[in-house]
């Protein structure tokens, strides 16, 4: 097979110590045409300097709006194994976690009905089974619902939420990312397969501040664990860290960005009430520090890459909230408030931090029946062209402020 | 029909804790602390015992051949279990210490490396690229592979200041979300897109592609009595927007196309607040199959950083306490027009003060 894919160019990329998605592709490109004309057209990109993908078009499975990107080569002529090489988003599991049964059925699915190649993952957080044709979608998509596997989203809806490990294996996890992924993904199952938004709509849930699924960038819903109550404190494992040469003045205490970390003798004291939960002292000394019991999270809405009207990181709307016993009812309330919000004052292709932005902030918090916070704002307004909604009539004179 | 009844939809994915180690579910939401044993070996320790991770390179783009080598691994060491990062690593997960350095020693034979945790480089973050996307100004995977060739045993090591994240985007989409990392190499387009007079009447919807532009630059016009677009080329500043509702206007221009190289964005809350990436190359050319212009640029970014932060210091951080005028002088990256931003909300950037390093 190697012999007659004629592809100098992309056996560069063979060199070198880092794993080469070339050599990869080539591996399956004898019992995959489409692997082989991929990486044939792929060599011709990289003659040319250009890609070769036409526009994406409209395919999918029967009574679903997302989950399938629809792709065709430009040069379907001379490439005819990519002439059809469409994308199927399979919903992953929450925290990416796996039994090698459960993957091998996946990959013999893809390796009977589609290219054989993968993403793992997608930026969303889906697998992306890359390339197979029309007509294979269907019988995909088949096979992965029998085997209790569903597709995620793409265009205008929920796209698949996604979280790290959180309690599945991070002492930070404030709360369960792992359970919380999982019923946002069942509950809205209509919203994730069909289309029905002015936009996309990403949710990403991180367990703790570290943020390792970079919520706060990249989705328009992002749930950040945190805690309200005191950094616990292990102060016999604290001295080890001293006894160990651990230099904690210069590593912590001067990194502590509210300066709130004294260290008296062989003690750690924490001004918490100044802590704003950086994470930076617990993540640099994990025996010692664990973040605290009153564990919940923050909901920061609107982050998104630069298009249309530039890049913003979300902004907190809701700055605590904590599941109880299972009963996600608060949560879904809000998020439904949002979305009938957005969905009936925002415009097409506008992403819901752009509304926020054009709508304003206080407009939006009236929207969706929230009270202003200090902790929504770094400072307040310092331009004084105040929208004033309530002032004073003629006949109110002489009543005076304050009697109410 | 009897196969139409059988049909299932909405049932979304399988429950996650069919997929989790007997001992993560022992000590779901109980864990305490977690150790490094090595570049990438994590230790995490909760009452009902100590769960191995093993972090293993991957270039994300990959075959069914791979995922069956994962398996194979995982069956042999971690009881079948394992997981995906959210940097696109593969993780196996042991119960038995004993396997950490048999498991090591295959992934080496492989031709995997074994890395990605602490103060590393981790897995680079990236896009489809000339591979799969319509819209993309390069591509990502042979990118990312060149420049993880350059940088490879920061991988394996945790030699760096501070934790350090490579992200590759291929347009200003950023499906690689490329505008909070360490180092972000961004592909983009230089000139307006070009427009088929002849497709575009029955292949785009007029208003929409007119509301796609964030500048105003596309306005209805005619064309020998069909209506088309316009684009004010002075306002176009080659998003790609508008090709992404409306395929009569193609971006790709072999010669104009290329990469930037952006620096200092952060994600964590650690020490500081979340930052953006900032401009610090306007413009590489393509040049397939290994961009050397890029990656050894990128690498000196690393080696300056790496010489001069302070522990824990991350890029964005460590640029902050040196001042952007000593972060040029020290990569020797030339300051141009083009990292004046001029956009909106621009005067942000503009130096209000006069702590200024001399």
């Amino acid at each position: 097979m190697a012999d007659d894919l004629k592809i100098p160019l992309l056996e560069e990329l063979e060199k070198g110590p880092w794993p080469s998605f070339v050599s990869d592709i080539k591996s399956v490109a004898d019992r995959k045409p489409m692997a082989a004309d991929l990486l044939r057209q792929l060599e011709k990109s990289y003659e040319d300097k250009r890609g070769y993908w036409k526009h994406g078009g409209l395919v999918g499975v029967m009574g679903y709006g997302g989950g399938v990107i629809g792709r065709y080569s430009a040069l379907p002529e001379d490439f005819p194994g990519v002439s059809h090489f469409h994308t199927v988003r399979v919903n992953q599991p929450s925290g990416w976690f796996y039994t090698t049964d459960a993957l091998r059925e996946i990959v013999d699915i893809w390796d009977e009905h589609g290219s054989g190649l993968f993403n793992m993952h997608g930026s969303t957080g889906d697998m992306v089974l890359l390339g197979t044709r029309t007509e294979e979608l269907e019988p995909t998509f088949r096979a992965l619902t029998e085997k209790g596997w569903d597709l995620g989203g793409s265009g205008s809806d929920m796209r698949t939420p996604s979280c790290c490990v959180g309690p599945a294996r991070c002492q930070n996890a404030c709360y369960d990312t792992m359970d919380m992924t999982y019923q946002l993904t069942q509950n809205y199952q209509d919203e994730l397969h069909r289309p029905m938004f002015n936009y996309k709509f990403k949710m990403k849930m991180s367990g703790c501040p570290n943020d390792c699924t970079a919520a706060i960038a990249r989705s328009d819903m992002a749930v950040i664990g945190i805690w309200k109550d005191d950094i616990k404190v292990n102060q016999e494992e604290f001295a080890k860290y001293l006894d160990d040469g651990f230099n904690v003045q210069e590593f912590v205490v001067e990194k502590c960005p509210t300066r709130c970390i004294t260290v008296e003798g062989k003690e750690i004291n924490i001004d918490n009430s100044n802590c704003v939960k950086c994470m930076h002292c617990i993540n640099r000394m994990p025996k010692a520090l664990a973040v605290g019991d009153d564990k919940g999270f923050a909901i920061n809405i609107g982050a998104k890459a630069p298009i249309v009207e530039g890049a913003l990181f979300g902004s907190v709307i809701v700055p605590f909230m904590k599941i109880e016993d299972g009963d996600y009812e608060e949560l879904y309330d809000f998020i439904d408030r949002m979305w009938e919000f957005w969905d009936e004052h925002g415009t097409a292709r506008e992403r819901i931090g752009e509304f926020i932005e054009r709508v304003s902030l206080a407009t939006f918090l009236e929207g969706i029946e929230m009270e202003p916070s200090p902790k929504m704002v770094k400072a307040p307004r310092d331009n004084p062209y105040i929208f004033y909604e309530e002032y004073f009539a003629e006949e109110d004179e002489g009543e005076g402020e304050g009697e109410e | 029909m009897a196969t139409e009844a059988k049909r299932v939809t909405d049932i979304g994915p399988p429950h996650y804790e069919k997929f989790l180690h007997p001992l993560i579910k022992e000590n779901y939401g109980k864990w305490e602390f977690h150790e490094t044993l090595a570049p990438g070996v994590l230790a995490h320790t909760g009452p009902n015992g100590t769960i191995y991770s093993v972090r293993m390179s991957s270039p994300r783009l990959v075959s069914s051949n791979f995922l069956r080598m994962v398996c194979d691994l995982a069956d042999k060491y971690a009881d079948g279990y394992f997981r995906f990062t959210s940097r696109n690593n593969v993780e196996f997960l042991l119960a038995n210490k004993d396997n950490i350095e048999p498991l090591k020693k295959e992934i080496g034979e492989k031709g995997f490396l074994v890395g990605g945790t602490n103060n590393a480089i981790s897995n680079v973050v990236h896009t489809q690229g000339w591979v799969h996307c319509h819209s993309a100004a390069t591509d990502a995977s042979g990118l990312v592979k060149a420049v993880m060739d350059e940088l490879a045993e920061y991988f394996t090591t945790e030699k760096l200041p501070a934790k350090l994240r490579v992200a590759v985007a291929c347009c200003l989409n950023m499906c690689g979300a490329v505008h909070a990392s360490d180092i972000a190499i961004l592909g983009l387009h230089r000139t307006p897109p070009r427009i088929d007079h002849e497709t575009l009447p029955n292949l785009c919807e007029i208003p929409t592609t007119v509301a796609s532009c964030p500048n105003n630059a596309i306005r209805p016009t005619s064309v020998e009595g069909k209506t088309t677009v316009k684009v004010d080329e002075d306002k176009c500043m080659y998003c790609g927007n508008c090709f992404t509702v409306c395929p009569a206007m193609p971006m790709a221009d072999p010669l104009n196309d290329g990469v930037s190289i952006w620096v200092g964005g952060k994600i964590s809350n650690a020490r500081t607040e979340p930052k953006f990436t900032k401009l610090a190359v306007p413009f590489i050319p393509n040049n397939p199959p290994r961009w050397p212009e890029v990656t050894s640029k990128v690498k000196e970014i690393v080696e300056v950083y790496a010489a001069n932060a302070k522990p824990f210091e991350r890029v964005g951080e460590w640029i902050e306490r040196i001042g952007w005028e000593k972060f040029f002088d020290l990569t020797g990256i030339e300051f141009t027009k083009y990292h004046l931003d001029d956009f909106r909300h621009a005067g942000t950037t503009y130096r209000r003060s006069i702590h200024n390093r001399y």
